[in-house]
This record gives C-alpha cells, sequence and structure tokens, in this order.
C-alpha cells in the first residue's frame, strides 16, 4: 500500500468514525430521555419529527444559538480551555476501538479500526485518565463553591475508581495475552460445547466483568455513582457556571466517554463483533459490525436504566466501596485469573 | 527525517514546559506545564519505540500522579505565590553549575556523536511481554523490593497525616 493510500484511507476511517461517534452521541441523549420517561410512566421526546426522533437537531441547534455567559469571577483561560480539553480527551479514546474484522471495498482492504496498536488497551485508558483534567479543571476555574465540590469530588472518584477499572481489565490480558484491542477479539472466537460463545464474561471473568461495569459507571460519572453533579447538592457541580455550547461539550464529553466505555466492555468481555454469520457476502460483510454495534448499544442501555433504577450514593459510601469492596474483588480476580492460567500451562 | 523533526518538537516543548513551570507564579499553572513536560516526555519514549513506557508515563504520571497535584492545589485553594528576590547563593552557585552541565552535555554527546542513529519503532525490545520477563523473572527481588519500599513510605505518610491520638486509639469503629 502506498503512503498516499493509507493516508486517504486513514483520513476516510477517522471521519467516518468520528461522525458516527458524534452521532451516536446525539442518540444517546434521546435514547436516555426516552427510555427515562418510559421507566417513569411518560412519553419523553415526542413533538421533533416521529417519535421525537429529530429532538438530538433541535438541542444542538438550541445550544449553539443560547448566549455564552462567561461570569467575570471566572479565570478565563483554564475556564475556556476545561470544555475543549473534556471533549478531546473523550473523541481521541475511540481511535483504537476495532469495529469489525477486515473488509475489502475494491482492490484496498482495511480493518475497521482507525488504528491498532500492540498497547490499544493502555491507549485507551491513557486517554480517559487524561480526561479528569476536563472536569477538575472547570471546577477550580469556576471559581465558584460548587463547582469547586464537583470538580474534586469528579477528580477524587475517577482516581480511585480508575485502579479497580485499570485491574478488572488486567484479568482479561492474562487470559489472551496481549494489549492490542484486535488480538483480545480474536482469542474470544468460537463456541463451548457449540452452543455457548467463548467471550471472556463465559470464560472465568465474570467477575472482573461485574468489576469493570461498576467502575465504569462511577468513571464516567453516572448514575448511581453521579456525585460530581449532584442537583440537590450542588446546583450542578463543575458545569454550574457554563452556558451554551461550553456546556453542551461537557454533555457531549459525557456521552462519549460513555460509549467508549461501552465498545472497551464489549471488546473485552462480549466478545467484540464475534456472532452468528449468515447469508451472501454483503450481509457476512455487515454482521460482524451489526453484533459490535448491538452488544454496545445494550450496555449503553443498562447504563441507563441503572441511573434511572438506582438512588445516588452518599460520598463516603462511595469512597468506601471503592477502595474497600471493588478494589480487593478486582485484585482476587487477577490472582485467581493468574492461577487458572498458571494452572492450564 | 519526519521523525527527527517530531522529536525536535516534542523535545522543545517539554523543556518550554520546565522553564515555564518555574516562571509561573500561579501554582495550577506550574502543575499544567508539568503535565505537558510528561505528555511530550511519553511521546519522546513512542517515538524512541518505547510504547509501553510510553503509555505508563501517560497513565501513572500524567494521568495520576499529576492529577493528585491539581486535586491538592485545589483542595488548598493556594492563590498566586510572591516572587521573592532570589538569594545570593542560588545565583553564584546556580549559574556556573548550570554552565557547567550544559558543557558536560553537549560534550558528551559530541564525543560520542558517532553512536547516533535513528532507530525505527519496534527495533528496540521495549513491548510488554520483554519488559515484564525483565521485571518479574531477571529483576524480580529488586522490583519486589521497591514494591515494599513504596509500602512503606504510604504507611509513613498515613502515619504522619493523622493526628497522634488517633493512631493511639487504633481504627475507628463506626466507620464504613
Amino acid at each position: 500500500m502506498s503512503i498516499t493510500t493509507f493516508i486517504i484511507i486513514s483520513i476516510i476511517k477517522s471521519v467516518v468514525v468520528v461522525g458516527l461517534l458524534l452521532f451516536g452521541v446525539a442518540y444517546s441523549v434521546w435514547l436516555e430521555r426516552k427510555v427515562a420517561a418510559h421507566i417513569q410512566n411518560r412519553w419523553g421526546p415526542t413533538r421533533v419529527g416521529p417519535f421525537g426522533l429529530l429532538q438530538p437537531i433541535a438541542d444542538g441547534v438550541k445550544n449553539i444559538f443560547k448566549e455564552d455567559l462567561t461570569q467575570p469571577h471566572v479565570y478565563k483561560p483554564l475556564y475556556i480551555a476545561a470544555p475543549i480539553i473534556s471533549l478531546v480527551f473523550a473523541i481521541t479514546s475511540i481511535s483504537v476501538i476495532p469495529f469489525g474484522n477486515w473488509v475489502n471495498v475494491g482492490p484496498w482492504g482495511t480493518y475497521l479500526q482507525i488504528t491498532d496498536l500492540n498497547i490499544g488497551l493502555l491507549v485507551v485508558l491513557g486517554i480517559t485518565s487524561m480526561g479528569v483534567y476536563g472536569i477538575a479543571l472547570a471546577g477550580w476555574s469556576s471559581n465558584n463553591k460548587y463547582s469547586l465540590l464537583g470538580g474534586l469530588r469528579a477528580s477524587a472518584q475517577m482516581v480511585s475508581y480508575e485502579v479497580s477499572l485499570g485491574l478488572a481489565l488486567v484479568g482479561v490480558v492474562i487470559m489472551s495475552g496481549s494489549l492490542s484491542l484486535r488480538e483480545i477479539v480474536d482469542f474470544q472466537g468460537g463456541r463451548f460445547w457449540g452452543f455457548i460463545p467463548r467471550w471472556n464474561i463465559f470464560h472465568g471473568q465474570t467477575l472482573g466483568f461485574f468489576i469493570y461495569l461498576i467502575s465504569a459507571y462511577a468513571e464516567t460519572n453516572r448514575g448511581p455513582f453521579d456525585l460530581p453533579e449532584a442537583e440537590s447538592e450542588l446546583v450542578a457541580g463543575y458545569h454550574t457556571e457554563y452556558s451554551s455550547m461550553k456546556f453542551a461539550m461537557f454533555f457531549m464529553s459525557e456521552y462519549a466517554n460513555m460509549l467508549t466505555v461501552a465498545c472497551l466492555a464489549t471488546i473485552m468481555f462480549l466478545g467484540g463483533w464475534h456472532g452468528p454469520i449468515f447469508g451472501p457476502p454483503i450481509l457476512q460483510a455487515v454482521l460482524p459490525v451489526f453484533w459490535f454495534c448491538l452488544k454496545a448499544f445494550f450496555f449503553m442501555f443498562l447504563y441507563v436504566w441503572v441511573r434511572w433504577t438506582l438512588p445516588r450514593l452518599r460520598y463516603d459510601q462511595l469512597m468506601a466501596f471503592g477502595w474497600k469492596v471493588l478494589l480487593p474483588l478486582a485484585v482476587a480476580n487477577i490472582v485467581y485469573t493468574a492461577l487458572v492460567v498458571a494452572w492450564r500451562a | 527525517m519526519f521523525h527527527l523533526i517530531l522529536f525536535l518538537f516534542f523535545g522543545a516543548i517539554c523543556v518550554a514546559g520546565a522553564v515555564n513551570l518555574l516562571v509561573q507564579s500561579h501554582p495550577i499553572n506550574s502543575a499544567l506545564s508539568l503535565i505537558a513536560v510528561m505528555a511530550s516526555l511519553a511521546a519522546e519514549y513512542l517515538l524512541l519505540g518505547a510504547e509501553f513506557v510510553a503509555a505508563v508515563q501517560v497513565i501513572v504520571y500524567a494521568g495520576a500522579i499529576m492529577v493528585l497535584f491539581v486535586i491538592t492545589i485545589m483542595l488548598l485553594n493556594a492563590g498566586k505565590e510572591e516572587r521573592s528576590k532570589g538569594s545570593r547563593v542560588a545565583i553564584l552557585l546556580g549559574v556556573p553549575g548550570v554552565l557547567i552541565g550544559g558543557v558536560l552535555v553537549a560534550w558528551t554527546l559530541l564525543q560520542r556523536s558517532n553512536m547516533q542513529a535513528a532507530v525505527p519503532i519496534g527495533a528496540l525490545p521495549g513491548d510488554p511481554a520483554d519488559i515484564a520477563r525483565l521485571l518479574f523473572h531477571n529483576f524480580l527481588l529488586p522490583f519486589e523490593v521497591t514494591s515494599v519500599l513504596i509500602l512503606i513510605a504510604i504507611m509513613g505518610a498515613v502515619v504522619l497525616a493523622s493526628r497522634p491520638e488517633a493512631v493511639a486509639r487504633g481504627p475507628r469503629k463506626d466507620e464504613g
């Protein structure tokens, strides 16, 4: 492949993936509002388009045309930089996520992934760990006690739960012996006894999956762990002073982070793009991507379901749960997995 | 060629961040410059073919340790520092020290200029499996001793940070 083809294919892939991510973000918000409404026996958005499907567009237009207020007491450079940092890191982490297998389009072929790295998993973790600065700096630079408290809570919570999140993934890494997301998915092909898929969640990593699930909720500041923006005590937490598109950028980065976490869960525990493949060649090419999206969608639905079902935790409960329950469980999961792998070797 | 340009670019950011860290009078700006230094160091490691070290540099230093720095600055609500005149001893010893150090580094690099060559990514043993083999096989004892050392440091920090009467009384019963 010549360098020009490589660059053109890379650009096309980046544009398509980022476009799909932003589309996904917009419709996750719609999904959240719709599911929340039905859980509470309401209708949710119905006015704009059929089933309110054009609501995200209306929201976007509204946010762009709102007045962008900058309070006089904020520390301006960081106040403006914070939402940008948040959104940039949220979008960048999608770059190593594999959506599907090799596809051929005419004479060219490519993996359905912007780039495959042999440390792909670490790259995702590294980028998400940088995302905390957006929230922390937003809270600090707003120069407002609610924002500051929200920012402090968010950063302490994210640093704490990042530990168990990372450790929950170590079990999968030990089993597949690789940090490349593509190889981790390849490891999960095939079935047990012909009908149970060899996904990691059915392959000794059930505990790891649930630790990951809970830590992921806390890591993305979602209910029942949404203390950084607890409306009843902190107004809106770290984004209290933000309006218009700056607020929308925080909102988008929250949903983009959720999508990344959902994709990562799909890759690490739910077998990535593996699923029944049948039918004519065109269907065979599309089905893996469909299975991947279906699993990620299931995870997103779970996010919304949990948020509108469970009440918010108290802050000391949150910290105690993270350090005294999840962390020991994650370490136990690593020890158990390592022992099993060593026994088989 | 492109490689070299990137390397020099990130090197320049690294040095600029380090200088800015000292020049800024507000602690949060200094902390942010330090993050820029860490991140560009990670980019330098990446260009040298050490992907694993680069990722760990970002996760551990930029993503965890610096977050704690920023939290501390936010918690203490530290304001602008006042600029002092600077001590005479620092100028008398520091300026010649910097000069000698710079000359030494430049001299060493020039002496060994025949050993300098570009390294393609992946040419040096830097992948996670190699590093794991070194850490958990060849250097297992030093590695484990270091972790015990860090554990002792953490326990020391806990003892120093808590009030003496709380340590004497033991852990609180009503917690959790």
